[in-house]
């Protein structure tokens, strides 16, 4: 996020787009709902009438995959009506030109026809994002799992510099994280270009500063993404995987391809705190403490670094992830011993130009929000709020591309998939609490009333649904949320896992599948009502 | 603005209550239906205090403080009228403080405790006993409510669902959801925010079984989604037994469903608990130095074959960052490859 979370409740007008928040980011969604009640406006747009679209002052359920189109629209109408904040524009941003010459090619008509929505909601969305003082964009994995995932939060990034929305106070574009600390698995360099802190393993001066900070030769060969390590076991180049708290076989798009890849490796490590899908597959698997069982940081959506404290000892003989991994770097020969996880944050910062001044014994009253370059640093609330940080905001405009599989007589229906409120990712735990199970029991697919009628699906008949990649039998549960001819599931359940039909397509830049959008076919298997447990 | 409290001057900013004066000067002024994130309720009457030239006691939450204010907390007539109000409250409370899950941190037994309440002096009647149990996180229990609203506001102003409310009138009064349809068919997410709140034993977790006084409290970070919520797993020998939002962080003192209550995962039978080394298909029980070794031996034979570009490690956007920065270091460092990503796009 550009901003903080607790700014959301000032802020004038809020667009969520591909964000079900009060599901996936229950206290965020809290805060919008506070917003509301200030006098704040809401646009929602989403292929699903999700809880936060009852409160919206424009809903727009557009048809998945046609993100760009929509945004493309908006700023048609911002620039058309002269809505846009030219004095910001001239001081703050570049490129601007181009972005007028996109934008006319999207007119509100051609962007509701492509998105299948009324060219009015698209104007009255466009009229209140603008004329709002102060507003914020919120979106997460609806506008990110497309093969134009990259160009989609480029797009958002125009609209938000259009109108100056970016480096204020309460607006800004807000990218919500969807695990506990996704955020600081990237500062930490847990990508295959990036070394902690997003400094390129390309670029020699910072080869050169790691060799020199932890002493051995390194490689500046960017490494590969997730696909393309399953991509490289299949075909034999990658022989040995480490896999430490994830669970592939459930998560990943086209889990027949993830389990083949698996099965090719020469050796399969996991470490985890639960046997899972994909642990069945280790030839090792090591016993992790839980977040309970030890010391550390969570770096969360807002960039706040935040203190995790050892409640219990580990349970059993497991061991804190940091311990192993330190155990098993002194084995294979590298002798760095550490004390304890402040240890290892000192490092860190070390290294990290934007962790500089962080220490754990600065983090007792509230954490601190990166970038904090050094030990008097107070952390950043938003950013960019003297200038734009690379200097200039470059407007990049994006053309609409359709998705990588549309429906077709085949596979007539397009499946999009999401999370629920009540479980997390693939259910490793949330699936152990009783509680949890009774609310949620099992998979499930959202279907229109409409479409099931075409079909003879009955609420709670089981259906089977094909994809080109596999196939699976889950629950009905019609709606009318959803419209007719689009299918919604979530993808926690390993049985009727939504991950056997999405799409591993993926978009360019950043290697990200188009888990939102999938070409199937759904039918009603043996006419049976199925039992829910 | 200036204020006078039991004698001594203080300077406070315009708006303050005088509630929020006194805190700050660090007078303990007892209350039942107050939270600083909630609009001023005044119905428990506990915060009352005494005005210099007012005959009338006034409630300290919601009485603004105006310049030169006197006024007085703990006078004779301050603490007859809070026993008044415990006295009132506890004729229509059952007294189970001994089988109460509340007891040791409940605010009704505490401040009969310091105002020398025993027992009420009135015998009228007590409320039909009215319990929801549908909910399979917690329950409510009608006769231990002491209707002092916070879980109503908190579900209405903060969390802002309004799946409560109160039902019937006057000595009947309860909360409830509306037409009595029961939590579980409501508009309710199970956040617990209402438990949270509740001063007393109304509100409760189901299956608590913990005496607060055997327990110990540790703030961490929620280990669910990026919102980063701060928490305090409440912990009893070896086990974590529950979980209360934190005031401060992100949250603001409130959690979800998920960081309230799915915390039962951690002492989970199911937890592994020693390494497992595969061995003709099968899942061996193996320690540490064997498991180690293993690995150490396999990624050395397949360095010397393949190179370093064989191997590939997905770290864990559920894992601390130090974990994460060290499990970078090892494949850059010592196995020798950037094959390091994790699930950023799932």
């Amino acid at each position: 996020m550009t901003n903080s979370i607790g700014e959301v409740v000032d802020t004038d007008c809020m667009f969520v787009i591909g964000s079900n928040t009060t599901e996936n980011h229950p206290i965020i969604g809290a805060k919008m709902k506070q917003a509301l009640k200030k006098g704040a406006k809401l646009i929602v747009a989403d292929p699903r009438r999700i809880e936060l679209a009852d409160y919206a002052d424009v809903f727009l359920q557009l048809k998945p995959g046609t993100n760009i189109a929509l945004l493309n629209g908006i700023m048609n109408v911002i620039i058309e009506k002269g809505l846009y904040d030219q004095k910001y524009i001239e001081e703050r941003c570049e490129n601007f030109e181009e972005l007028v010459e996109l934008a006319k090619k999207y007119p509100p008509e051609r962007a509701a026809e492509i998105c299948g929505l009324d060219a009015e909601d698209i104007v009255k969305a466009a009229v209140l994002y603008a004329e709002a003082d102060k507003a914020g964009i919120y979106y997460t994995m609806g506008i990110t799992q497309h093969t134009t995932g990259t160009n989609a939060v480029m797009s958002v990034s125009n609209l938000a510099l259009l109108c100056g929305n970016v480096g204020k106070e309460s607006a800004g574009v807000n990218p919500l994280r969807g695990q506990n600390n996704v955020q600081g698995a990237c500062d930490m360099g847990g990508l295959p270009g990036d070394l902690p802190g997003y400094q390129k393993v390309f670029k020699p001066e910072v080869i050169d500063k790691f060799e020199k900070a932890w002493d051995v030769k390194l490689s500046s060969k960017v490494g590969l993404t997730i696909p393309e390590m399953f991509n490289g076991a299949h075909d034999g180049s990658i022989r040995f995987l480490y896999i430490m708290g994830e669970n592939p076989m459930v998560s990943d798009p086209d889990i027949n391809h993830v389990k083949e890849s698996l099965e090719r490796l020469d050796f399969l490590v996991c470490q985890d705190i639960f046997m899972n899908e994909t642990t069945e597959f280790a030839d090792v698997v090591l016993p992790a403490a839980s977040f309970a069982e030890k010391d550390g940081t969570f770096s969360n959506t807002e960039r706040r670094v935040q203190r995790v404290r050892k409640a219990i000892e580990p349970v059993g003989d497991s061991k804190a992830d940091w311990k192993i991994l330190m155990e098993l770097m002194n084995y294979l020969g590298y002798e760095k011993k550490y004390l304890s996880p402040a240890d290892i944050m000192d490092e860190i910062a070390s290294v990290t130009p934007s962790y500089g001044g962080i220490s754990y014994n600065r983090l007792d009253n509230g954490g601190i929000q990166w970038p904090c370059p050094d030990k008097d640093h107070p952390g950043t609330k938003y950013l960019h709020k003297i200038a734009i940080s690379r200097g200039k905001g470059l407007f990049m405009p994006s053309e609409y591309v359709e998705s990588a599989e549309l429906p077709d007589h085949d596979y007539p229906y397009v499946l999009t998939t999401g999370r629920i409120l009540y479980h997390y990712h693939t259910r490793t735990m949330t699936g152990r609490v009783e509680g949890i199970n009774k609310l949620a029991p099992s998979s499930y697919v959202e279907i229109n009333e409409e479409t099931a009628n075409r079909l003879g699906i009955e609420d709670g008949d089981r259906v089977q649904i094909t994809s080109r990649r596999g196939q699976i039998e889950t629950n009905a549960s019609i709606t009318d949320i959803i419209d007719d001819g689009v299918l919604f599931m979530p993808f926690h359940f390993a049985d009727g896992a939504a991950n056997y039909l999405t799409n591993s397509a993926m978009d360019p830049v950043a290697k990200i599948s188009e888990l939102k959008v999938a070409a199937v076919r759904i039918e009603k298997v043996n006419g049976n009502k199925s039992e829910v447990v | 603005m200036n204020i006078v409290i039991n004698g001594i001057h203080y300077e406070v900013e315009k708006n303050t209550t005088i509630l929020q004066a006194c805190r700050k000067a660090g007078i303990d002024i007892p209350t039942l239906c107050h939270d600083d994130r909630l609009e001023p309720f005044a119905s428990c009457r506990m915060c009352l205090v005494e005005i210099e030239g007012s005959n009338k006691l006034v409630t300290s939450c919601s009485t603004v403080v105006k310049d030169n204010m006197v006024v007085y907390t703990h006078s004779d007539k301050i603490i007859e009228a809070r026993k008044d109000v415990l006295d009132l409250l506890v004729g229509n409370h059952p007294l189970e403080c001994l089988s109460c899950d509340k007891s040791g941190q409940c605010k009704l037994q505490d401040y009969c405790y310091e105002y020398g309440i025993i027992e009420s002096s009135y015998n009228g009647d007590r409320r039909e006993p009215y319990v929801d149990t549908s909910n399979p996180f917690y329950d409510y229990d009608a006769r231990k409510c002491i209707l002092c609203g916070l879980c109503v506001r908190v579900c209405d102003e903060l969390q802002c669902t309004s799946a409560i409310g109160f039902g019937n009138r006057g000595f009947d009064t309860v909360v409830t959801t509306p037409f009595n349809e029961g939590l579980i068919n409501s508009k309710c997410v199970s956040c617990g925010n209402c438990v949270s709140v509740c001063p007393v034993g109304a509100l409760t977790p189901k299956v608590q079984k913990y005496r607060h006084w055997e327990s110990k409290e540790v703030q961490t970070t929620c280990s669910y989604c990026g919102v980063g919520c701060q928490l305090n797993l409440i912990v009893k020998g070896d086990k974590v037994v529950g979980a209360q939002p934190s005031k401060e962080g992100p949250n603001d003192g409130l959690l979800c469903v998920k960081g309230k209550f799915a915390y039962k995962f951690i002492n989970h039978p199911d937890r592994i608990k020693t390494p497992l080394i595969k061995r003709n298909g099968k899942f061996e029980e193996a320690s540490w130095d064997e498991a180690y070794r293993l690995i150490r031996r396999k990624i050395n034979g397949i360095k010397e074959e393949s190179g370093s570009e064989a191997f590939a490690g997905l770290t864990s956007a559920r894992c601390t960052n130090e974990e994460n920065y060290l499990f970078q270091k090892l494949f850059r460092a010592v196995i020798g490859t950037n094959n390091i990503d994790h699930c950023a796009r799932l």
